[in-house]
């Protein structure tokens, strides 16, 4: 690789610079992760009742109407396909609802993010912080979620198993994309529009409910390309016992939303903190 | 308080620049902070105290200018740099959601420090801020004293050399701001130094071995309190108020002080010989005087001026 070289260096650091991570985030999880131990209980009944109802509601009562729905030619009960859809959506919201609201309060209405940067922390590692840690939160949900589903019985496949880092993953893009808007953000009903209208139309777009092939060409391009779309291509399949197809192609759109969002997020955060 | 004036400077500030848009914040500032010094930095708002204090920290970056301290360079080894510091700063940043103990705790983690060692600590960190009874409490439940000194505690979680303090005691009560006088002092004591902005010239006169007097972002006067203010000012400072005070200011009173200002209802002089500026007073008998010493006030208002400035 060459390296450019720079007659005139700029006086100041460019924002877009490469991250500089390291293993000093994890003081920082850590705090995330005693905050949350107190109140894990309320808070994981606040997290599951919300994608149950959902379960409950359309699976049980339109699944009752729909009975049997078709994924690539084959016959599938419209509870496990409302399932494996609603499990990515949960992971979704889980992740940018703690990647936007808490991140949010914590960056700037308790000025937590100043006081550690006082402390030998820099901001990329504060921000990676956040982003796993909402990730994490996403995948403590999601296994609340699987628990109860095998309980239900809904699926007992053990390629389910495989699911779960996948939806780690899931949590990750999502993070990633939602430090984004909170660097970006004046107050907390900025988010409002990031929900009303990105992840509502991706819930809908994203062959959560229904099949992608339900709908008009141009929107179905849209919504192939939506990272939740994607994410569900890979985990339905598992629910069904079987293996996902073009798993490279649906897995790189994961990724580079991911690393793209987080690179992003990176710089606007650092340009908000004057860094 | 022991200063150390031969030995080489902790920390170095060296031409130091900042510019927002088209505003010089900082500009050419250089200064140096000996070990076991305590260096107060006043100014009026917007003069520049906290973003200096900000190039400090590596969380500005100057625009000219070098910072070296504990023999390492700003901002290349920020992280380094800060692990030997201790900071608190103008709104304190205490986690609402711990108790003392584990706000104590989780930051400790922050410069790397094992549990066991920080918990080790924690006592007298926690008695250090006279809040061994309060080691549960959140800081919620805290006096504004209470989360000052929490926040110092703090700040010393990692028995740091240096010291950087933004305005620590603005906003509390008199015996809370007495206190933490104390324990300041008790940290020069123990050879700490420390840098410190301030609004309150009584805590720069009591604390600081040496001043900096900054406006518009430049260093406009540096020395030792009682020396700043004999440079500056006249010894004593009779103030005159009441009905018909402001005349005084033109009348032939005015031979007896080397220099008079109106500020309100309010004369100053400024005079080197007060004996007979008061002798001529009890001809106004129906004035009020107030004869006092120079103070580090009155240098700061001669400094900076009287008029309020815009983001005050």
């Amino acid at each position: 690789m060459n390296t450019p070289i720079i007659a005139n260096p700029p006086p100041a650091q460019s924002c877009w610079r490469a991250p500089r991570l390291s293993m000093r985030f994890w003081p920082v999880f850590l705090r995330n992760l005693l905050v949350w131990r107190k109140l894990a209980i309320p808070s994981l009944l606040g997290n599951i009742a919300e994608p149950l109802m959902w379960l409950v509601a359309f699976g049980y009562g339109m699944g009752a109407l729909v009975g049997e729905i078709k994924v690539d030619g084959q016959p599938v009960p419209y509870i496990l396909f409302l399932a494996s859809g609603s499990i990515c959506m949960s992971a979704m919201q889980a992740a940018s609802f703690e990647a936007l609201y808490s991140a949010f309060s914590r960056m700037h209405v308790q000025k937590t993010w100043d006081g550690i940067m006082n402390a030998p922390v820099g901001l990329d590692d504060i921000v990676l912080a956040e982003m796993l840690w909402a990730a994490f939160k996403a995948l403590f949900t999601v296994t609340a979620i699987l628990g109860v589903m095998l309980a239900l019985d809904i699926s007992h496949s053990p390629k389910m198993l495989v699911a779960w880092p996948i939806l780690l993953g899931v949590g990750i893009t999502f993070s990633s994309m939602a430090l984004v808007f909170n660097a970006l953000a004046k107050g907390y009903d900025f988010f409002t529009y990031y929900f009303t209208l990105f992840l509502t139309p991706t819930m809908f777009l994203s062959g959560v409910f229904f099949p992608l092939d339900q709908l008009p060409p141009l929107v179905r391009l849209v919504a192939d390309w939506l990272p939740l779309s994607n994410a569900v291509a890979l985990v339905r399949p598992l629910f069904m016992d079987q293996w996902p197809r073009d798993v490279l192609h649906h897995g790189g759109v994961l990724v580079a939303y991911a690393v793209v969002s987080f690179w992003v997020a990176l710089a606007l955060t650092r340009k908000r903190f004057g860094q | 308080m022991i200063s150390h004036p031969q030995l080489p400077p902790l920390f170095q500030a060296q031409h130091l620049t900042k510019r927002y848009g088209d505003t010089d914040v900082v500009q050419d500032l250089s200064f140096e902070i000996a070990p076991g010094e305590c260096l107060g930095v006043i100014g009026p708002n917007g003069a520049g105290k906290t973003t200096t204090i900000r190039m400090c920290l590596g969380l500005t970056v100057p625009d000219a200018g070098s910072i070296t301290a504990l023999g390492l360079q700003m901002p290349v080894d920020a992280l380094a740099i800060k692990a030997q510091l201790g900071v608190v700063t103008q709104l304190d940043t205490l986690d609402p959601d711990f108790n003392c103990e584990e706000n104590l705790l989780v930051y400790g983690r922050y410069f790397g420090l094992k549990d066991a060692e920080i918990k080790k600590r924690i006592p007298a960190l926690l008695e250090f801020a006279s809040l061994t009874s309060k080691a549960k409490a959140k800081p919620g439940e805290l006096s504004g004293g209470m989360k000052r000194r929490l926040s110092l505690a703090r700040a010393l979680v990692n028995d740091p050399k240096l010291l950087l303090l933004d305005e620590p005691t603005t906003g509390l009560d008199p015996q809370a701001r007495h206190l933490m006088w104390e324990r300041l002092q008790l940290l020069l004591q123990q050879g700490k130094s420390i840098l410190l902005t301030t609004h309150f010239m009584d805590e720069a006169e009591r604390l600081c071995s040496r001043l900096l007097v900054l406006d518009h972002g430049k260093k406009i006067a540096e020395g030792k309190p009682r020396d700043l203010i004999a440079k500056y000012l006249e010894p004593d400072v009779v103030e005159v108020y009441g009905v018909g005070a402001l005349a005084l200011a033109q009348s032939p009173l005015r031979e007896h002080a080397a220099r008079v200002e109106v500020s309100g209802e309010t004369v100053f002089f400024y005079t080197r010989d007060s004996a007979a500026l008061l002798q001529a007073l009890q001809a106004y008998p129906q004035l009020r005087t107030l004869h006092r010493p120079a103070n580090l006030e009155d240098l700061f208002l001669k400094l900076t001026g009287r008029q309020i400035r815009e983001d005050a």
